[in-house]
């Protein structure tokens, strides 16, 4: 059968309508996405209206779903940070590091001082870039659009810092098995200096553009509520339920890559509506440029790669004068290194809540299993919830404070 | 920690791990929750040990805030066709993680509320994630066509 645009439409009708009867009040379903530009992304939301007031909500995802999963059993260990990348776009650093953390897990490496801190440092620059997106697009969906320019403004130095530490904007894949990818360039300190004495300024810019605005002020304060109880029975992690008043969060309570030697606070609120998670997400950031401004000023010498054989790479010039070098680096090119047989999970703090890559090995030089609770697709799963109830121009404001990545969702 | 359910319990990595008799999975798990404050599931996934038996692992990571730690609970499933029971009565969170499982593994979820695929289309064939799942080669035809 020939399959043409106007069959397609007419079997998936957009909005459908029941009739009302004296006991139950017209409904309506109206189809949200998948290409709406407000969904953040590939979401469909069908959505069960009375009046103006949702009363039901059912998210429809798997439309970027790219079988990575499935993907990390044909690469080896080595190679698979690649793919973490391309989980989550806007932080891609958090991806890498707890991939890194949990295959160092099973290898039982030690990582050098100075790559720990880099780690730190970059994972929290991908924090603050996925807060800029978040802030830039949330408010522009809520229709204050010069926030928008001014995120994205600070965003690309952010990615001009990407670029000089990995050569990449985006898909860095800078953290690695080991250590780092590249020595950090020279006259970074430079760079990120430069850009982290002018950061909290330009937080209180965005502060003075939408701390007093009346329209931001009564589309988010009230808005978006879901108790704090639902949350955790339905697996919101991350600043959601900082802004509910909870101060859980893993850089503290399960201290990974030397987080613990940073001094940082843990922004908490307690309105738990939009209003609060957009606080949150605010002071987030000024603490993540609090801890790179002490990554910049403490920032230990030495080496930027494990001590670890047969895992890194060797020296070129103890390749020519070294014969186990020269086999280590045959071993690691031709068939990459063996991870020793095991099962870890490992968590870390994402700009979106927990990411957990459970790692699995079976002692050969690709993993057997890797599976990534991602922070999207557990927030994601609450959303029903805090969208029942409220009025349909809500309701964008209220999935914008959630702040998911649907590529982090669907994997 | 006691209880009937606990075949084995195991320590690696500083992680502990719990074999449990799938039959009782629900019973353990409301243990877990309400007697050991396990009040977060964190996630459900699965592994497939494919030729091996038994061939699936359904795989449970627990968190608790109270007391900061994190829990792993393994159920062995046998066969083509494993079932088990849904923990969605326990924790409402299971209810997606179950589901993906379900459409990446073809683990069935007994008593789970909405057991359809998640991740891939509703009217797939087979279960991507198994180890006997081909990586490349599978064509797709649209139901339309």
């Amino acid at each position: 059968m020939k399959h043409s645009f106007e069959d397609h439409t007419a079997t998936i009708p957009a909005v459908q309508e029941t009739p009302a009867t004296p006991s139950a009040p017209r409904r309506m379903t109206l189809n949200m996405g998948p290409q709406h530009p407000s969904t953040h992304g590939v979401l469909r939301i069908v959505l069960e209206l009375e009046g103006e007031t949702i009363v039901k909500a059912e998210p429809d995802i798997g439309f970027l779903h790219t079988g990575i999963e499935k993907e990390f059993e044909q690469k080896n260990w080595q190679q698979a940070v690649t793919l973490t990348d391309r989980v989550d776009y806007l932080s891609n650093l958090s991806n890498n590091l707890v991939y890194a953390l949990a295959v160092e897990k099973l290898l039982q490496i030690e990582i050098p001082p100075r790559a720990q801190w880099t780690r730190v440092m970059m994972a929290e620059f991908s924090r603050l870039n996925s807060h800029l997106v978040w802030l830039g697009t949330h408010a522009l969906d809520i229709g204050a659009m010069t926030m928008f320019f001014y995120c994205f403004r600070e965003r690309e130095d952010i990615l001009r810092i990407f670029e000089m530490f990995s050569g990449q904007r985006m898909m860095t894949s800078y953290i690695r098995i080991g250590g780092l990818a590249l020595e950090p360039p020279r006259g970074w300190q430079q760079a990120v200096g430069k850009f982290i004495r002018a950061f909290p300024s330009k937080v209180d810019e965005y502060e003075e553009l939408l701390n007093a605005n009346p329209i931001w002020l009564r589309r988010t304060q009230g808005v978006g509520f879901i108790s704090l109880e639902d949350m955790l029975d339905l697996g919101i992690t991350g600043p959601m339920l900082r802004g509910a008043g909870l101060s859980w969060d893993i850089r503290k309570s399960e201290p990974y890559s030397s987080y613990d030697k940073f001094d940082f606070k843990v922004p908490v609120e307690t309105s738990n509506d939009v209003w609060s998670r957009y606080r949150v997400r605010l002071q987030e950031m000024r603490e993540s440029a609090k801890i790179i401004t002490q990554a910049l000023e403490g920032m230990p010498d030495g080496a930027w790669q494990a001590d670890a054989p047969h895992v890194i790479l060797p020296d070129r010039e103890k390749m020519k004068t070294q014969m186990e070098s020269l086999i280590y680096h045959f071993k690691i090119v031709t068939e990459g290194f063996r991870v020793p047989a095991g099962e870890v999970y490992q968590c870390v703090e994402s700009p979106r809540g927990e990411i957990g890559y459970y790692v699995v090995s079976d002692g050969t030089s690709k993993p057997y299993r890797v599976h990534m609770r991602t922070p999207s697709f557990g927030n994601l799963q609450g959303l029903p919830k805090m969208l029942e109830g409220i009025l349909i121009a809500d309701s964008i404001a209220a999935l914008g404070s959630m702040d998911f990545v649907l590529g982090d969702t669907d994997r | 920690m006691n209880h009937s359910a606990i075949l084995e319990t195991q320590d690696a990595f500083g992680e502990s791990t719990l074999i449990a008799d799938p039959a009782r999975i629900v019973d353990l798990c409301r243990h877990l929750k309400d007697n050991e404050k396990y009040i977060r599931l964190s996630g459900v996934t699965a592994v497939d040990l494919h030729p091996a038996e038994p061939r699936f692992e359904v795989v449970y990571h627990l968190h608790s805030l109270d007391r900061n730690q994190r829990l792993r609970v393994k159920c062995r499933l046998a066969g083509p066709n494993p079932e088990i029971d849904s923990v969605t009565a326990v924790w409402r969170s299971a209810n997606w993680y179950e589901r993906e499982v379900y459409d990446m593994f073809g683990v069935v979820f007994r008593n789970h509320p909405n057991l359809v695929r998640i991740l891939m289309p509703v009217d797939w064939e087979g279960h991507p994630l198994r180890k006997d799942y081909p990586v490349h080669g599978y064509k797709y035809s649209y139901p339309s066509e």
